[in-house]
C-alpha cells in the first residue's frame, strides 16, 4: 500500500504524453470555445494582438469572457481583478485537492505543473488518483493540450470573426452570455445552490441599478459566497 | 483606478489578469503547504465561483432584448436536458438569430 502511494506522484515523459492524448477529445471542444472567444472579443473592442496575448497568458475561458463584458474605453482595474479572481477562485480548490500528490515534488515542478491546471485536466487527474493510478501526467500533459487548443481556437475565431459584419443579427453577441450560463447550469444543482444563485442575482441587480458601474459582479459574487457560508452544506444533507 | 483600454493600458490589464489567474492556480497549493484550507473558506470559494457568473448574467438577462432573453432560456433548457454545453450554447445563439430575423419588432 505504502509503495503504491509512493508511486502515485510519478511523472515522466510517457505519462505526460499519455495525458496529452487523453485530453485530445475534450480539446476539440476547447477549440470551439476558443473560436467563440475569438469571435466575441473583437466585438467588445479588443484588437487581435491583445486577444491572442490574453488567451496565451491567462488561459481561463470564463474569466476572459467576463472581462469582455467589462471592456469599455476605460476599465476599473480593481473591479476587473476582483472579477477575474472570483471566477478563477475555483483553481484554489483544485490546488488544495491536488496538494497530497504535489507535495513530494520539488517546488519548481509543483508550481510548474499548476501553470496549466484547468477544469478538465484537474477532473481527469483526480479521477486517476482515486483509481490508484498516477495522475500528474494527465494534469500536465492534458493541461498542455488544453492550452494549445485554446490558443489555436482563439486564433481561428479571429480569422473567421473578421468576416462577420453584423454579429447581433446572427445571435453572436450572445456567445458570451450563453457560454457563461452553460457553465452555471452545468455545475452543481440543488436547492442550496439555487438559493445562493438567487442571492447572487438579487444582489447583482440591486448593485447594477443603485451602485456605481461594474460593481454588480463583485457585489453579487461576495453576496453569493456569504450565502454559501451562512447556509452551509451539512454532511448529512440529503 | 481606471485604466485605458489602449496601448500600454491594454498590456497592464492583460498582465493583471494573468497574475491574478496565476495566483489562483498557485495559491491553493501554496496555502496548503502551510495550513490546510478550512471548511468555511472552501464553502465561501465554492459558492462564490458560481455566484460570480450569475452576477454577470443577471443584468444581461434583465436589460437585454427579447432575443437575448430567449437565447439564455434556450441555453438553460438544453443544458438541463442534454447536459452538454456545446449544443446548449449553439441553440441559444441560433434562437437569438432566428427570433431577431423573424420578429424584428418583438426583439
Amino acid at each position: 500500500m505504502a509503495r503504491k502511494e509512493a508511486t502515485l506522484h510519478r511523472l515522466d515523459r510517457t505519462l505526460v504524453w499519455d495525458g496529452f492524448k487523453a485530453l485530445l477529445p475534450i480539446s476539440l471542444f476547447v477549440t470551439i470555445f476558443g473560436i467563440a472567444f475569438g469571435v466575441a472579443a473583437p466585438q467588445a473592442g479588443l484588437d487581435d494582438g491583445t486577444i491572442m496575448l490574453m488567451s496565451t497568458l491567462v488561459f481561463a475561458g470564463a474569466s476572459q469572457f467576463a472581462v469582455l463584458e467589462l471592456w469599455e474605453p476605460q476599465i476599473p482595474l480593481f473591479t476587473m481583478m476582483v472579477t477575474v479572481f472570483a471566477i478563477n477562485a475555483r483553481h484554489l480548490l483544485m490546488g488544495a485537492t491536488l496538494y497530497p500528490w504535489l507535495e513530494p515534488l520539488p517546488p519548481a515542478k509543483r508550481y510548474g505543473i499548476m501553470l496549466v491546471a484547468s477544469d478538465a485536466n484537474w477532473a481527469m487527474a483526480t479521477q486517476e488518483f482515486t483509481r490508484g493510478r498516477p495522475g500528474l501526467g494527465v494534469l500536465l500533459g492534458g493541461g498542455i493540450a488544453l492550452w494549445c487548443f485554446w490558443v489555436l481556437g482563439t486564433w481561428l475565431g479571429l480569422s473567421v470573426g473578421g468576416a462577420i459584419r453584423d454579429p447581433a443579427s446572427l445571435g453572436l453577441d450572445m456567445v458570451m452570455g450563453c457560454f457563461l450560463l452553460a457553465m452555471v447550469v452545468g455545475g452543481e444543482k440543488n436547492l442550496r445552490m439555487l438559493l445562493i444563485w438567487g442571492v447572487a442575482a438579487g444582489a447583482s441587480l440591486l448593485a447594477f441599478y443603485y451602485l456605481p458601474d461594474n460593481s454588480h459582479v463583485v457585489v453579487g459574487a461576495i453576496a453569493g459566497g456569504l450565502a454559501g457560508v451562512i447556509w452551509g452544506k451539512r454532511d448529512h444533507e440529503h | 483606478m481606471n485604466i485605458e483600454t489602449a496601448g500600454l493600458g491594454t498590456l497592464i490589464i492583460i498582465l493583471a489578469m494573468a497574475v491574478v489567474t496565476l495566483a489562483t492556480r498557485w495559491g491553493g497549493v501554496f496555502v496548503m503547504s502551510f495550513v490546510p484550507i478550512g471548511y468555511r473558506v472552501r464553502q465561501f470559494i465554492h459558492a462564490m465561483s458560481g455566484s460570480v457568473l450569475v452576477a454577470l448574467l443577471a443584468p444581461l438577462a434583465v436589460s437585454g432584448d427579447n432575443g437575448a432573453r430567449l437565447a439564455l432560456l434556450t441555453t438553460a433548457a438544453i443544458m438541463l436536458t442534454l447536459k452538454k454545453p456545446l449544443p446548449a450554447i449553439a441553440g441559444g445563439i441560433l434562437v437569438a438569430a432566428l427570433f431577431r430575423h423573424l420578429w424584428p419588432m418583438l426583439a
